[in-house]
């Protein structure tokens, strides 16, 4: 039988596996992991799995969004654009840039009265708040108190990095467009009384506490702020500097909550801030009851030339926040669908799995 | 000279017309430039290896194209995001690959100067000098010992055995392991070994230019004026070994990469896969929906700038370079390529090869392909082929060493109407060899270890002394070309040419026969401890025509006997009439034998009058001298004296099959596999092992055999062929005929056609080289893919490639070609899939494949196991992978409409940076290391679901755009949801909710969650790992993302981390993490609803399939009844002989025996 197979000598080198010898055997190790048998869980996509749930979605869904949309429904809000662009709006004459200090008056009525906390908010709309160049136009560090930056900012700022050869603080685009309307509120108490109550409006608060407390610091040192904050000069669009934006020490300079909640860009073009809280004063009577209202404006912040809007809002507010309605009908939308693709899926599998099994048999 | 230096001119002009040297004369050599004997398979060295390495790489579309980025990147007027996002992971993608090739290299290295640094026995300066391989030169004279390996192509000069014989082995050349004999021309056969001749040899040689034809070499040698023909039995090739052979002489004609057996090695490519392929066409369609998004978006831009941007100046002043609107969209168009680049993310190579490099690992351990006796694993050579495995159409089989063991066993023989060998009586009851009792040879001191038969009849009955088998047995030991040598006193070691007839002295020997020396006229044969010597009186020696051949002797009684063993079809013709009713009976035994797949062979005898053989042998004689025609008139010679022969008995001959082969051919034919047999052999033992190992069936219509020698006759043989399995298929209509009118130049794909019925071809090499020249190759191809098997002799390996080349260029399969020997190294190399099998025939085969291992059965394993997970794994990688950063990406395109196209991101640029990097890459890798859809043993029970995998369904273009539109709706909902839920909203306290970094942090999260939950969804096989990895990661993102931004790191650096406190202020809102629910239902949904409903409208088969499993896995099934191996009843007898002459005329002219065996011999004698 075998002729061939006596002494053949290897040409290429020998055999990985020389015969004879006292070898360690080669054989691969027996662990579930290199052979592959590690126990596991093997769930089969059946109509048996896929069925109930979208069943359960839609069943989880639609109460979630029906709960959803009646408590963004309960919310009160309401929303006066004071940009002044019809010529019939007390702000119109606040349009001409002759005028450099402006003031205009708004009326409006609360049909019903504002319960709880309420929230004080200006909006603004075309803002591109969220531009590339413009959110990147800012120096966290120079914010953040670091005196280095403080005189010589980031280059993220151009073209607001220096003014006159001297560091602008806060540099950049963002701080340098800061809104600054000012605005007030008067309850016109009754037709009788002439004069109106004024609405008191909490400046404090309104910032996240992250920011206010950790990310935003006044340049370190001692003496008065303006002191900390020489050799500095104001943004170029701004009227007062930095140090300057408020009384309050707590509220002054970079950790002024106006600042800081305008330093908060905004994710769409149309956006709106926390501007004043108004808080509840007592359990007796509403923060805001029904009735007649005027709204101040100190007229500064020039949005025409680019479409842009203003408005200021009053809200109050639910534990989901304020009045969306999104969501709700997201939920109960989807829930439907969700509903409805069960119902669907149910009859197709019946009829095709039917079919298919009387073909098979 | 100007002949030298014309030669030199077309060397260099890279055409050489015929090779000129002179032998011990180097500068002549120079003066050519021909190579040295190095041979160099390494690419790099220590100086080029960086630049050579980088520019490879950067060859690499993807890589180029990131290192474009790169350069974007650090323009800071349109980068949105800093350079070292990309910087980062392009050097390590780089380095980890640079340091894989220089690993490969080294290896490489090494072999080469293993090779290089041999030592060789060099004459120079009249003395035989030690020199290595490498510094042999064209014209050198060179002396190789017995068993070593040739250094180079050299011509035979003179050697230690009579008349200028040497004996070679070619295993590592053409896979044959029989010898080969070569002669040296008789006036360089007088050189001997006389080194003062050898020097002063100045013969010139002219010969054909270096080739890659083994079997052709024509010279002329001029040597003192006179010219001498050469042919290729002067030619040493290397890669042969010197067998039998003390020393001989040489003088080397072709070195290094000249050599024949460089020249047929092939160049070794690259190999991709049909995936690789793929993706880096899919990258080219992302990069063109990339260019045409950028495209829109900067029109966009300059549109926004224009109306808007314009205007918002007081607020957001322009760049001073920014002249107008158009220029800033210009520059717009490169920030948005440089944002939207991870539709095309770095890792998407690199984890495409660390799954391949897990899947190759599990190759490597599984202990199923494990083979104990050999103690070798197997072995993934190559680790970025794994998924093609998955999706091999067409498998390209060598026989010799891979179907068959190359051994042949003497199982069974009838005598004078008796059958032997039936182990326990009863047929089909087989029973395993191990189990048998093997007959103890004992009482015979010459019998050969390895030898076993298990019916002890037959031994009894030699013993007994029975004369039919004693006869027979003597004419076994008698008819026979075999040389015997003994090394050490009574171990006999046979060198036959054919393994069968190695097999049938070996049988002879060990019943008591012994075949112990051969002269030129007598054959010494131990006759039960007898020593008798039998004098030759004629070789009728073996014919391709004959089919048989026969001996004639004279014993020591002074009998004159003819001894003849053939074909039955042949010898049942020359049998006397006396023996028909023998002849009837051992016919039936035949036919038993060939249903069990044995090769068969009749003995028959006859003795002889001594008048009649002396007439007989002058008419012999005459025709033996004569000149012309020599081969016919010898043949009518032979006719007249082999007749009224007196049968003796058949011999069965089993062709052992590796284990399993049968089982393993099933299987891959139930996974519709197409299985081509490339083999050197001859035809009749190629299709005899094709019918037993399943390749061909007895069910079958039809097997064509193509055998015609001209382009007309193989065009109709082919076309016959086709006309019989489908006869619509040649009419001109028909599509697939449209490229065969064509003749295009440029390879087209020929579709499949279905044949009615089923078929098989045999076409042997001679045709196909016929067929391939002249363009058949369509026809022949068209012809062949219709057959269930086809296979292929007489090939010499070039062709095996040309035939995987002609299947790779004309049809979509993948093609695995697997063999053992040298001679299958070009096929292996030319398949998509190389395979190794590491066994008897060297270790070429498998240094060249990619996968390597012992057994052929593996394979069914290595495909449908490891094949199908691996192409599985990868797909869902890949669908998985491209639906998540089309998610991840397309979130900016719907932000551009949002913020003035400014390019923008959506996230915080850390996100970005380690989202592909960190966040999702151990979920996905865990997706595609252990996920399995059914386990290895469904795997092999339902070799159906292979299909999947060959018609690429589970990636394609299609699957490419469900992922590309699941993409764009999944990032729809995201950005849209997120841009609901936060569009003049407040937190439950009244602040701020839409401000960029909140909307970033829903927009991220909402994206993990719905990456994690597609990738759950895909997850089939919930391991630890895959849950610790899923659930992992999302937790692992949450402890980043308070990480990030955590008031002490970005104090510590407030420019690079802006995200400050964001994490703790946002996600305690009620409304985000509604917002996030919301948007991973929504993506979810429609992903399931397909799922559900895709097998409802659209069953693929292997769906199918899969509910058989699931509802096997309910209710177990029946153990699985075991293949029936049957055996078809018509007879196929195969002429178990060499298919070239015999040594039967080197014999008889006496130039085989050594005058020093004489010697030997008849010491033996007096023993």
């Amino acid at each position: 039988m075998a002729m061939n197979c006596n002494a053949k000598d290897e040409v290429d080198g020998g055999p990985p596996c020389a015969p004879g010898g006292a070898a360690k055997t080669r054989r691969p190790d027996n662990t579930a992991f290199k052979q592959q048998r590690l126990p596991a869980w093997q769930p089969i996509l059946t109509a048996g799995t896929v069925l109930p749930t979208f069943f359960i979605v839609g069943l989880i869904f639609i109460p979630i969004g029906i709960g959803i949309f009646v408590t963004s429904n309960n919310i009160r809000e309401i929303e006066i654009d004071y940009t002044g662009t019809e010529p019939s709006s007390p702000c119109n004459k606040c349009l001409s840039p002759n005028v450099t200090s402006c003031f205009c008056t708004i009326n409006f009525t609360l049909e019903k009265a504002f319960e709880g906390n309420v929230f004080m908010y200006y909006g603004l709309s075309n803002f591109y708040q969220n531009h590339r160049r413009y959110v990147k136009s800012r120096d966290d560090s120079q914010l953040n108190g670091d005196s280095s930056a403080l005189l010589n900012p980031s280059k993220e700022c151009e073209p607001y990095r220096r003014n006159e050869d001297l560091p602008i603080a806060p540099c950049g685009a963002i701080a340098n467009s800061m809104f600054n309307d000012t605005l007030e509120l008067f309850l016109v108490s009754n037709e009788s009384d002439p004069t109106p109550t004024p609405i008191p409006l909490k400046r404090k608060g309104i910032a996240w506490w992250t920011d206010k407390h950790v990310k935003f610091r006044n340049p370190s040192g001692g003496g008065t702020l303006e002191e900390r904050f020489k050799g500095t000069t104001k943004p170029v669009n701004w009227l007062k500097p930095v140090y300057m934006l408020d009384s309050d020490e707590e509220n002054n300079g970079f950790i002024n909550e106006d600042f800081i909640v305008w330093m908060r860009t905004a994710a769409l073009p149309t956006f709106r801030k926390l501007y004043r809280l108004i808080e509840r004063s007592n359990d007796l009577h509403p923060t805001l009851p029904a009735g007649q209202y005027y709204l101040n404006i100190t007229y500064n912040y020039p949005v025409h030339s680019f479409d842009g809007r203003k408005r200021m809002i009053l809200s109050t507010i639910s534990w989901m926040g304020g009045k969306n309605p999104f969501l709700g009908i997201a939920y109960i939308t989807v829930g439907s669908i969700s509903f409805l693709l069960g119902v669907v899926l149910l009859v197709i599998n019946h009829k095709y799995r039917n079919s298919r099994n009387t073909a098979d048999t | 000279m100007s002949l030298s230096e014309k030669q030199s001119k077309d060397r260099k002009n890279g055409g050489e017309n015929e090779r000129l040297l002179q032998a011990n004369n180097r500068n002549l050599t120079t003066s050519f430039g021909y190579p040295d004997n190095t041979i160099k398979t390494s690419k790099y060295n220590a100086l080029n290896f960086l630049p050579m390495n980088l520019f490879e790489q950067f060859q690499r579309l993807a890589n180029a194209y990131f290192l474009i980025l790169v350069f974007l990147q650090t323009i800071p007027q349109i980068s949105p995001l800093a350079s070292y996002t990309t910087v980062i992971p392009l050097t390590v993608v780089l380095s980890i690959t640079a340091v894989k090739d220089a690993i490969d290299d080294m290896k490489r290295h090494q072999n080469d100067n293993q090779v290089n640094n041999r030592p060789v026995l060099l004459l120079a300066n009249g003395r035989m000098e030690e020199d290595k391989w490498m510094n042999v030169q064209v014209g050198d004279i060179i002396k190789l010992k017995n068993n070593q390996p040739v250094t180079a192509d050299i011509l035979l000069l003179s050697s230690s055995e009579p008349y200028g014989l040497a004996y070679i082995e070619t295993a590592e050349l053409d896979g044959e392991t029989n010898l080969k004999v070569k002669q040296a021309i008789s006036v360089t056969s007088d050189l001997e070994d006389n080194l003062e001749l050898l020097s002063a040899f100045d013969g010139e040689v002219k010969c054909d230019p270096p080739n890659n034809k083994l079997d052709k070499f024509t010279g002329i040698l001029t040597y003192k004026g006179q010219q001498y023909l050469l042919g290729h039995d002067k030619l040493l090739l290397r890669g042969c070994v010197i067998r039998h052979t003390e020393w001989c002489y040489g003088l080397v004609v072709y070195t290094g990469p000249d050599t024949k057996l460089m020249q047929n090695s092939g160049k070794s490519t690259f190999k991709r896969t049909h995936i690789d392929r793929l993706v880096n066409v899919l990258v080219l369609w992302i990069f063109l929906l990339l260019v045409i998004i950028c495209f829109i978006i900067a029109v966009g831009h300059s549109i926004w700038q224009s109306k808007i941007g314009y205007y918002f100046q007081s607020f957001l002043p322009w760049e001073d370079y920014i002249s107008s609107s158009v220029v800033s969209a210009a520059l717009i168009y490169w920030s948005y390529f440089i944002i939207l680049n991870t539709m095309v993310p770095i890792s998407l190579y690199i984890s495409v090869e660390i799954i391949r490099l897990g899947n190759s690992f599990y190759i490597n351990w599984d202990r199923k392909m494990f083979y104990a006796p050999m103690n070798t694993p197997a072995q993934a050579r190559t680790t970025t082929l794994n998924e093609e495995l998955g999706q091999v159409k067409y498998v390209f089989s060598d026989k010799t060493g891979t179907l068959t063991q190359n051994i042949m066993m003497f199982h069974k023989c009838s005598i004078h109407g008796e059958v032997y060998g039936n182990s326990h009586g009863k047929v089909g009851a087989k029973v395993p060899d191990s189990e048998k009792e093997k007959v103890d040879f004992s009482y015979n001191k010459l019998a050969s270890p390895n030898f076993a038969f298990y019916d002890s009849t037959l031994v009894e009955a030699v013993r007994r002394g029975d004369k039919w088998v004693r006869l027979f047995f003597l004419s076994l030991s008698l008819c026979h070309t075999v040389i015997p040598e003994e090394k050490v006193e009574g171990e006999l070691v046979y060198q036959a040419q054919s393994p069968d007839e190695g097999a049938l002295v070996t049988a002879a020997r060990n019943f008591g026969f012994v075949f112990r020396s051969r002269t030129s006229e007598t054959i010494t044969v131990v006759e039960m401890g007898v020593t008798r010597v039998y004098q030759v009186l004629a070789i009728l020696d073996f014919s391709n025509v004959r089919k048989r051949m026969s001996v004639i002797v004279r014993t020591p009684e002074d009998q004159l006997m003819l001894f003849c063993k053939g074909a039955d079809t042949i010898i049942c013709e020359l049998l006397h009439s006396s023996c028909t009713d023998l002849n009837n009976m051992t016919m039936e035994h035949l036919d038993d034998f060939a249903t069990e797949g044995l090769r068969t062979l009749m003995v028959a005898y006859r003795e002889l009058d001594a008048a009649f053989f002396q007439s007989w042998s002058h008419k012999h004689s005459a025709a033996y001298w004569s000149l012309e025609d020599r081969e016919n008139k010898l043949s009518v010679v032979y006719e007249e004296i082999e007749k009224d022969l007196m049968l003796l008995g058949a011999t069965a001959i089993e062709d052992k099959l590796q284990d399993a082969v049968l089982e393993t051919i099933v299987t891959l034919n139930k996974a519709k596999i197409k299985i081509w047999v490339l083999t050197g052999d001859k035809q009749e033992t190629a299709v005899n092992i094709a019918y037993s190992c399943n390749i061909f069936e007895d069910e079958m219509d039809e097997v064509f055999m193509v055998q015609g020698k001209n382009y007309e006759t193989i065009c109709q043989e082919l076309r016959t062929a086709r006309a019989k399995m489908k006869p619509e298929s040649l009419l001109e209509s028909d599509p697939t005929s449209v490229p065969l009118l064509a003749k295009p130049k440029t390879p087209s794909v020929v579709p499949d056609e279905v044949p009615s019925g089923t078929y098989g071809l045999v076409i042997n090499g001679d045709s196909l080289a016929c067929a391939l020249e002249e363009d058949l190759e369509l026809e022949l191809l068209q012809a062949a893919c219709m057959c269930k098997g086809v296979i292929c002799c007489r090939m010499t390996p070039l062709q095996k490639a040309q035939v995987v080349e002609l299947v790779k260029r004309y049809k979509k399969g993948v093609t695995l070609a697997i063999g053992d020997g040298a001679n299958d190294v070009s096929m292996i190399k030319a398949a998509h899939i190389g395979v190794g099998i590491s066994g008897r025939e060297g270790m070429q085969a498998m240094l060249n494949s990619d996968f390597s291992f012992s057994q052929f059965h593996y394979l069914q394993r290595l495909l449908l196991v490891h094949g199908r997970w691996s192409y599985n794994r990868i797909c869902k990688f890949l669908s998985y992978f491209f639906y998540k950063n089309f998610t991840f990406t397309l979130v900016h395109v719907w932000y551009a409409f949002f913020n003035g196209f400014s390019a923008q991101t959506v996230y915080d640029s850390w996100f970005i940076t380690c989202f592909n990097l960190i966040y999702t890459s151990l979920p996905v890798l865990g997706l595609s290391l252990f996920d399995q859809d059914v386990n290895d043993t469904w795997s092999l029970c339902f070799p159906e679901l292979y299909e999947a995998g060959q018609h690429n369904l589970f990636f394609n273009k299609k699957k490419f755009m469900n992922c590309l539109i699941h993409g764009i709706y999944s990032s729809f909902v995201l950005f849209f949801v997120s841009v609901g839920t936060i569009h003049n909203s407040e937190r439950s306290d009244g602040k701020d909710i839409s401000d960029f970094q909140t909307f970033s942090l829903i927009v991220q999260t909402s994206l993990m969650c719905v990456v994690t939950m597609q990738i759950a969804m895909k997850t089939a096989y919930w391991t630890l790992m895959s849950h610790l990895f899923i659930w992992g990661s999302l937790g692992f993102y949450f402890c980043m993302l308070f990480f990030l931004y955590s008031d002490g790191l970005c104090l510590m650096f407030p420019r690079i981390f802006h995200f400050l406190g964001v994490a703790r202020t946002s996600l305690n809102q009620t409304q985000l993490w509604l917002s996030i629910f919301l948007s991973t239902i929504l993506c979810i949904i429609p992903a399931v609803g397909y799922m559900f409903l895709k097998p409802l409208f659209y069953p693929v088969s292997v769906d199918k399939v899969f509910d058989i499993i699931r509802h096997c896995m309910k209710f177990p099934l029946p153990p699985p009844v075991p293949v029936r191996l049957k055996h078809s009843n018509f007879r196929r007898s195969a002429y178990a002989f060499s298919h070239q002459h015999g040594f039967g005329a080197l014999i008889t002219s006496g130039k085989t025996t050594k005058s020093k065996q004489k010697k030997k011999n008849s010491c033996s004698l007096k023993i």
